[in-house]
């Protein structure tokens, strides 16, 4: 018996609005642009709901309504839930009743979509725990397999879950790392006892969240028969589909066929009577690992280097994740809440990731996406805002 | 194809292009009769240089200081319209007639005219011989106004003829081609848009601005401007800008590099905006000495009110001087490792400006990744294109 695993990342970031120098001490919100622009957060966040969330969670429910043994996951970030359940209260719902099914999984994260587990590991733990509350209050139940932000990990993360009761975590299946060895199997992080390790299967998963709708692709269009057929073809025991949620809707627009797809998908995999959707813990649970698995670097899933790069990767990345976590301790002793929730929503991995340079190499300006002119816009506003923030922690003495 | 002017003897960007175009056109296999209005001593491998001087039509001096930049009432008054008896008017006038003369002298599939001052000259050539005639536009009347209403009505006539009469109109960037269509009512599609490139910068490296260095070691960093003084290139909202900056950090020096008609008035708004002691005017720069400014700069601006292209942003990206400039810009149209900012947007310029100076880290990857990129953009790319449109009409 082979299985399908599908799971879906959910996360909108806090973007920072246009921030000049000269707001330094006195604008002290940082997150509220109310424009027309990409930066307007409330905007994007309704835009992406109208497009992607509610539609898609509508489809999988009538999926999960129509096929008993369907099964899929999803991982929200906490600042994705908070901005839903102030500006789109009505995909909180959708997602409650997805969940309610008791047949879809919620995947535990850092509740602002950070890489504090690499730069703070006492600031990584109470996110953590903040994103489990709140997965807790909106949907009664306890993640059991982790996913770090950008699918990034490392060993030592295996070795946390472990010793955290994780049944297992979530990673890249990059080939480099992999070898020989197919990530459609379960594996043991090198030096676990009891955790296991997913990998997802990037090239099927890409399929659909990257190439669907490419009409340079040679297997254009794809179809429901053709992806079913590559499944059925695949050796292994679990096919883990991990993508972006906005793959439906938003990526991927309505008129590409994307919901149509997602709406076949399932009754074209069930022909073939030997394939069963399971969770992430399920699979865990159904079978045993191959192998051990050892990642002594930081794999992501982000572009064809798969490291950090994309967000820590040139000189001004650095300055400003450095300067954002050089002042965890003053934040820690001042105690302001309000403070050290902007702290935090400054954490968030999308702030670096728009300062990326790295299309410069080949020129491919629109390989990113950025609501920002450029990312030295990007970094001058997040840098300003972080000044401003220095300037209240000050203040405070 | 008629020009005005050509390296070393040129006053700005219109020779540096022409230089380009000629080069990168010969190094495509075309042949290239450059045509200039007087005698000069310019030679170049790339084309063969003819001057529209005959014995016996009209005799000039050498070294004349037209150039195609000033306005005719200031040629006037810096000549005093006494050792050349013609004004700007006049010269382009006699270039214009003597269109005709060369073209029946020498032999060439296509009549290729740089800006109003030798749009005259293509009309006739293309009147004496019916051949298709491009009218490269590096500038029009609208830009060198500066967003005035002062557009000269002489000019504009001549510029409106001669994208008329040519068959295919070239524009230096979208900014442009959208004034050429919006302003002198050319369709759209006759109008095709080639970017400048750039060469490899060949001023060598001198000796000069030790002040600069002095000024750096002493902890200021250095914001230059480097352009004429005139409406058209916005060096009043650079002061305007750098009053802002300097009311949050007094370690920044100003430059202005540049000489032009604002000249007075600009070091006037600079005591009148108190930050004269922040402020370095080093007249015009030339050669190694414009080189080293570059090279000086902790940022570059070009804060130009409307500039059809703006080729100093690329030779201070080559030398890996970060660049602010303004969206009012062909060039902008171009770079992306640029920081960009609307002309009039004082506030928003100010902001970047502090950025740049009191962050290195962005200020190094502006420099690196400015620096690759501009090295990309080269003036081969541009005879791709002009090579396209020249093929369109010898077919």
């Amino acid at each position: 018996m082979k299985s399908v695993c599908f799971y879906f990342q959910v996360h909108q970031p806090y973007r920072v609005k246009r921030y000049r120098v000269f707001d330094i001490g006195n604008d002290p919100e940082y997150f509220n642009d109310r424009g027309e622009s990409d930066l307007n957060n409330r905007k994007i966040v309704e835009k992406v709901a109208a497009k992607s969330y509610i539609p898609a969670t509508t489809l999988l429910l009538n999926l999960l309504r129509r096929h008993p043994e369907m099964r899929i996951s999803f991982s929200f970030s906490g600042i994705a839930l908070e901005q839903l359940e102030r500006y789109v209260p009505q995909a909180i719902e959708l997602f409650k009743q997805v969940v309610d099914t008791g047949r879809a999984e919620v995947l535990g994260e850092t509740y602002y979509h950070s890489l504090a587990f690499f730069y703070s590991p006492g600031e990584f733990e109470r996110q953590v725990a903040k994103h489990r509350e709140i997965v807790r209050r909106l949907f009664g139940v306890w993640p059991r397999v982790f996913r770090n932000t950008e699918l990034s990990y490392r060993n030592d993360l295996g070795h946390w879950a472990d010793r955290e009761g994780y049944l297992g975590v979530i990673a890249e299946g990059w080939d480099p790392i992999l070898g020989w060895r197919s990530p459609n199997y379960v594996y043991t992080p090198k030096g676990a006892k009891n955790t296991r390790l997913l990998l997802k299967n990037y090239r099927l998963s890409d399929d659909i969240a990257f190439r669907f709708s490419s009409r340079e692709w040679s297997e254009w269009p794809l179809t429901t028969e053709k992806f079913a057929q590559w499944v059925h073809a695949m050796e292994g025991d679990t096919i883990n589909l991990f993508m972006d949620y906005e793959t439906f809707g938003e990526h991927q627009w309505e008129d590409t066929g994307i919901f149509h797809f997602l709406d076949k998908l399932p009754e074209e995999l069930y022909k073939n009577p030997d394939i069963a959707f399971k969770t992430p813990s399920e699979v865990i649970q159904a079978y045993e690992p191959r192998d051990e698995v050892d990642m002594p670097n930081i794999v992501t899933w982000a572009d064809t280097d798969r490291d950090l790069t994309a967000w820590v990767g040139n000189p001004m990345q650095k300055a400003a994740i450095d300067a954002v976590y050089g002042i965890e301790d003053q934040v820690m002793l001042a105690n302001d809440g309000r403070l050290m929730e902007d702290w935090r929503k400054l954490q968030t991995s999308d702030h670096f990731y728009y300062m990326c340079t790295k299309w410069s190499a080949d020129g491919d300006v629109h390989a990113y996406f950025s609501p920002y002119e450029s990312p030295y816009d990007a970094y001058i506003s997040y840098m300003n805002a972080l000044s401003d923030l220095k300037l209240r922690l000050e203040k405070r003495k | 194809m008629f020009g005005w002017e050509f390296p070393p003897h040129n006053s700005g960007g219109l020779g540096v292009a022409c230089q380009g175009i000629t080069r990168s056109l010969s190094e495509r296999g075309f042949e290239v009769i450059f045509v200039m209005p007087k005698k000069l001593d310019v030679s170049s491998p790339w084309a063969r240089m003819v001057f529209a001087e005959r014995p016996g039509v009209v005799e000039y001096a050498v070294n004349s200081p037209l150039t195609p930049y000033v306005t005719s009432s200031k040629y006037k008054k810096e000549n005093g319209g006494s050792i050349y008896a013609n004004n700007l008017f006049d010269e382009v006038e006699r270039y214009t007639r003597m269109g005709s003369v060369i073209a029946k002298e020498e032999e060439f599939d296509v009549i290729y005219a740089h800006d109003w001052l030798s749009f005259g000259a293509g009309i006739e050539a293309k009147k004496a011989t019916g051949k298709p005639f491009i009218a490269h536009v590096h500038a029009t009347e609208f830009d060198r106004s500066g967003g005035n209403a002062s557009v000269n009505s002489h000019v504009y006539d001549v510029e409106k003829a001669g994208m008329e009469a040519a068959d295919r109109v070239v524009a230096v960037s979208d900014f442009t081609k959208q004034i050429i269509v919006s302003k002198y009512g050319i369709p759209a599609d006759k109008v095709r848009v080639v970017h400048n490139g750039i060469d490899e910068s060949t001023a060598p490296s001198g000796d000069g601005l030790k002040r600069m260095r002095n000024l750096k070691s002493s902890g200021f960093k250095i914001v230059l401007f480097l352009g004429r003084l005139t409406l058209q290139k916005g060096p009043d909202y650079f002061l305007r800008a750098a009053k802002k900056v300097l009311e949050h950090d007094p370690k920044v020096m100003f430059v202005v590099s540049g000489s032009g008609d604002m000249e007075e008035e600009i070091l006037q708004l600079a005591g009148k905006l108190d930050i004269s002691r922040n402020v370095l005017f080093t007249g015009f720069l030339a050669g190694s000495d414009r080189h080293e400014m570059y090279m000086a700069a902790d940022l570059f601006v070009m804060p130009s009110v409307s500039e059809p292209f703006g080729i100093t942003p690329l030779e201070s990206m080559k030398l890996g001087t970060p660049v602010l400039i303004s969206k009012q810009s062909g060039v902008s149209e171009v770079v992306h490792h640029a920081l960009k900012v609307d002309f009039w947007d004082i506030d928003e310029m100010a902001s970047k400006i502090l950025s740049v100076v009191s962050h290195d880290a962005l200020r190094e990857s502006l420099a690196d990744n400015a620096k690759r990129e501009a090295d990309r953009i080269t003036w081969a790319d541009a005879a791709v294109k002009l090579d396209g449109i020249l093929q369109e009409l010898v077919r």
